[in-house]
Parts: C-alpha cells; structure tokens; sequence
C-alpha cells in the first residue's frame, strides 16, 4: 500500500522542482544559521543564490563525518536548542559520537518517512510489529517505533537482546512484523529453534532489515529459515535514522529513497565527480527538509548505485540498489580492494555454505594475509576429507577467481564464530595492532 | 546388512576430542570403534556406538555437526593375506573403498574391519557373492 499518495508518485517534473525549492531554502537556512556551512560556502566562492538548478549542486561543498566530529556536539545544528524535541547520537566506536538534533518537525517527518515505509514493505493497521533495534540513543528503536505507531500498528518496543523473551513474545503476542538487523533476525531463528520452536509456525509474516549491509542470499535464507517476507531498509543517523530508503514489498528489488525529503547523488569516492545515473559509486546525500541538522552533500560511505528504470509498486521516487558495502569497510590487502559483502555473497553461492563467517587480515612481514573462516553445518559436513578439503579449495579458487586476492579457507566448527546480537563483526584486522 | 557410523567435525584444536568422549560417556554411550582421520585444520571422528541415535543426538545438542553414514563391517581372516585377498575381490568387483579401520573386537576367530565404499549396495553384493562374511548392523554395535 502506498501511505501518502500524493507525494509517493508525484511526477519526476514536479518532484525535481519541489527538490530545487527545498534545496534553495535548506541552502539559506544553513547558511544564516550554521558558521560551518557559511565558511565552506564562502572557501568554495558560493553563496545560496549561485544554486539555480539541481545541476548546481555540483558547486557545492561534501560534508563528511569528521566535519560533524569537529563541530561536537551541537555545531552543525540549524535551530536553537529551545526548538530541538530530540537528540540522538551515534555509536563513536572511533572517538567521540555523530550527535544529530530533531525539530518536532523533524520528529513528524520522520514519522511520516517510517509509515512510509512501513506501508511499502507491506504492513498496516492491525499489525503487530515486533520491534528489536535497539532503543536509546541508536536511532533504529526510536524511528521505527514513530512509525509503526503512525500507520495505526500495535507496536511492541522490545529493544535488542534477551533472546529468549523475544521468542516467548514473539509466539504469545502474535507478532507479524519484525524489526531488526539481519543477522540477528538469522540468530533469533537458530535460538527459536533450539527451544523447540519454528518461526515458520508464528503468525510472522514480514521482516524489515537493515543498520548492517546484507546480501540477496542472505535474504534467501531468511525468508526460508522464517517463513517471511524480508525487506530491506536504508537509514543513517546522521541523515535520518531508519526509513531514508526501503525496498517495496511489489518489486523487493531497490530501495525508494523518499526523494522530497532527500536529494541523493552517486561519486566515484576517489575523485568527487558526480556519475551518471546505472553507475555505483559512493552515495551522498543532501537533505531537503530537515531544520535541526540539515546536512548538504554528506558523504554517506555506502557503495550504491541509482536504478534508473520506474518501479512496478507506482512510486515515482529512484531506487537505490542494495548497498554493497561501505567505502570505509572496504579492505586494501595487497592492493586489491575487497568488501566483505562480496566474500559473503561468493559464500552463499557455493551450494550449502551457510554466511557465518569471519574475515581474519594480518600483516606476515611486508605482505597482508586473509584467512577466511567458516563454519561447517550439517548440508555441507561429509564424511570424507577430500569432499571438505575440496569445499575449501573452492571457496580459496572462487575467492581467488572472482576478487583477485589470494587467501587461505579454515573450515571451524558451528557456533565458534562469535554471533553479537546487534551486528556481525564480520572482520578483524590486525594489522594495524602491532 | 549395513552399519550406521556417525562422524562428527572436530577442530584441529586441544581439548576437542576429550569433549567429543566425555558427552558421549555422560550419556552412557559406549564406543565400540573409532577412526580419527585429521588435516591441519581439522579432523573427521568416525564412530560405531552402541546407542547410533542417542549418540548423535547428545553430541548434536552440543553444537557439533554431525552426520550418519552406512559403513560395511566384514569378517576378516586373522592370518597373512587375509586382507589383501578381501581386497583383491573387491578390487575385481570394481568397487572403491573411501576409507576403512579395524575393529577392536574379533568375531570368534576371525578380526573385523569397517569400510565404507563408494558404492555400498554393490559391494555387499560382491562380498557375499564371493562368500565373504559381512555382520550385521544391530551384531556390530553389541560386540
């Protein structure tokens, strides 16, 4: 079901010239009011009126993380605080946090952007939405909780962790809809099962993943492990928080990125240069209505690309397709550029090989080493040391073949790959510890 | 005419086996044969027990993999050439064995030794067929 119709499947005419209105004032308000964008507006020679059409963007400055580090806590902020209802702050696992401040306007929009794409992923009023992102100042608790609420859902604010109550829950609340990352939706289905139960027999009918970049296999597998529908959803906290782009539940092939709310772009990471629309590259978002931190060209990381063609589901807004990666997760070993979603979906494509696995790079000298460990179930398990030996080989030959870099394969024993019941810490580099 | 074996993943590590035996000693399994086939990495622990099903199950629940496998157990003459002339009959058979060890017990006067081929329904044919004892599964695991 598409929850606002008007603007859902505006033209691309129409849609394109209330993005240039809202860019323009977005432009103005941060530049009398923000002394960071004032600055950089000023190094690069423009002002707001050099931007008469959405061609210009390309005049403007990026914005990037570190900007939003050095101008901690409240620096980038657009409004007082006496008109900020919210704070929330993203996990500083290098350093101090991202802090980002919502307007009650803020908080309504993005509402909106959730029943959005709660609708598109097929939920609705009468819906019991099982929430496990995590509540606090991580936004995917709190975003997606606004919106199940906006469509008229029941919403359960579980949180992350205590799986064992989450599955009571799950079974004796009826839950339909399930929030969470991917890979903890995976380790709630193996737990459920060790208790004896299938989530295949619950009332669950529709997954909305996403905080974590996952593969088509993996969907694969969720969809089959828990009977489900699995939608993928895009968010960041410095842009939005969960619903800046999901997956339609029609074509389940791109993200709809809400684009009167958003103005979304594709560079090549090395050089800046904006590239045409089929082409992937890094995503930089510029956001159109947004008044407690409105961010201009921020350089997201994720590795994308635009689907140019019109969707099935009647949205007019671009798809993005599933993100590969983050420019930022990519690793360099031995000059070879390698994202960990690649190795997963080599993985998945090898018949039976499940994606529990951990990416282990050290340095031997002057030379990068990858060991990649998997674990061994029951579909790809034999009696026989040459049909194992032969599976590793494989993985080592497709690994090789495929990303160019050479690599050893380590076979472990289930469960020894440490499951976390937010993210998957699918690498540890260690190269840089000595 | 067969023999379940169960085969559990092990890795190479210290300690690994010793949980494999104490799991299936807490249960009241009792071993009646073993192979341990290992890489580098890790090691394929081949089992005849006397309880097939409970066996994999309490290790199963202990978060190993494993699998069961229909292995041959067949009557050895305990004297020289006793072996090689099974062997040789298979050999001739076009049969190929994977793998195989020796059972701890003898069976009157004759040693056992466990296969598993590649083909097992055809093997047994040509054992029998060229009057070689081949135990049953339920005599094996009670020996």
């Amino acid at each position: 079901m598409i929850w606002n119709d008007e603007f859902e499947t505006l033209p691309r005419e129409a849609l394109a010239s209330l993005q240039l209105k809202r860019l323009q004032q977005t432009l103005q308000r941060v530049y009398a009011s923000v002394p960071f964008y004032r600055e950089s507006f000023q190094k690069a020679n423009i002002t707001p009126d050099s931007i008469k059409s959405l061609q210009d963007m390309e005049k403007l400055p990026f914005t990037l993380k570190q900007d939003m580090r050095e101008n901690y806590p409240y620096g980038l902020f657009a409004a007082p605080l006496d008109q900020i209802v919210r704070i929330h702050a993203s996990s500083g696992t290098t350093g101090k946090p991202t802090v980002v401040g919502y307007t009650r306007r803020d908080i309504k929009n993005w509402a909106e952007m959730m029943a959005r794409s709660f609708s598109a992923a097929g939920a609705h009023a009468g819906d019991v939405i099982h929430n496990a992102y995590g509540y606090g100042l991580f936004t995917g608790g709190l975003g997606a909780h606004y919106g199940a609420e906006e469509i008229g859902a029941s919403v359960i604010p579980m949180s992350g962790g205590n799986t064992k109550k989450q599955i009571m829950i799950m079974k004796d609340f009826g839950s339909t809809v399930l929030t969470c990352t991917p890979s903890y939706c995976l380790f709630l289905a193996e737990a459920a099962l060790e208790e004896g139960i299938d989530i295949r027999d619950l009332p669950l009918r529709v997954g909305i993943h996403g905080a974590e970049p996952w593969s088509e296999q993996m969907r694969d597998e969720i969809e089959e492990k828990l009977g489900i529908k699995a939608i993928d959803i895009y968010g960041l906290s410095e842009i939005l928080g969960p619903g800046v782009g999901i997956e339609c539940i029609e074509a389940q092939n791109g993200l709809h990125i809400w684009e009167d709310h958003f103005i979304p772009e594709i560079i090549d990471p090395e050089s800046g240069e904006v590239l045409p629309h089929g082409e992937r590259g890094e995503l930089v978002i510029t956001t159109i209505t947004k008044e407690g931190i409105p961010l201009i060209r921020y350089r997201t990381r994720d590795i994308t690309r635009i689907i140019p063609d019109a969707c099935v589901c009647g949205r007019t807004h671009l798809r993005l397709e599933r993100m590969s990666g983050r420019s930022d997760d990519m690793l360099i070993i031995r000059g070879v550029n390698v994202f960990p979603s690649q190795i997963e979906s080599l993985l998945m494509q090898i018949e039976g090989v499940e994606p529990h696995y951990q990416l282990l790079v050290d340095r031997d000298g002057n030379l990068d080493t990858l060991e990649v460990h998997v674990e061994v179930n029951e579909k790809m398990f034999s009696d026989e040391i040459k049909v194992l030996q032969g599976l590793s080989r494989e993985i080592r030959s497709q690994i090789k073949d495929i990303l160019g870099v050479t690599c050893e394969v380590r076979l472990v024993e289930p469960k020894t790959i440490a499951r976390s019941e937010g993210k998957a810490q699918r690498v540890i580099d260690n190269r840089n510890k000595s | 005419m067969k023999v379940e074996q169960i085969s559990i993943f092990i890795e190479n590590k210290s300690g690994r086996l010793a949980e494999v035996t104490r799991i299936l000693g807490d249960a009241g399994v009792n071993i009646r044969a073993l192979s341990l086939a290992d890489t580098s990495d890790f090691g394929i622990l081949r089992l005849i027990v006397d309880q097939t099903d409970k066996a994999k199950d309490v290790i199963k629940a202990e978060g190993f993999t494993v699998s069961k496998t229909e292995v041959v157990a067949v009557e050895v003459p305990d004297r020289p050439k006793g072996l090689s002339g099974i062997l040789d009959v298979l050999d001739a058979g076009k049969v190929n064995v994977e793998y195989m060890y020796a059972f701890v017990e003898r069976c009157g006067e004759n040693a056992v030794i466990i296969f598993r081929f590649d083909n097992t329904e055809e093997a047994i044919k040509v054992l029998l067929d060229n009057g070689i004892n081949v135990l049953k599964g339920e005599r094996v695991c009670q020996m």
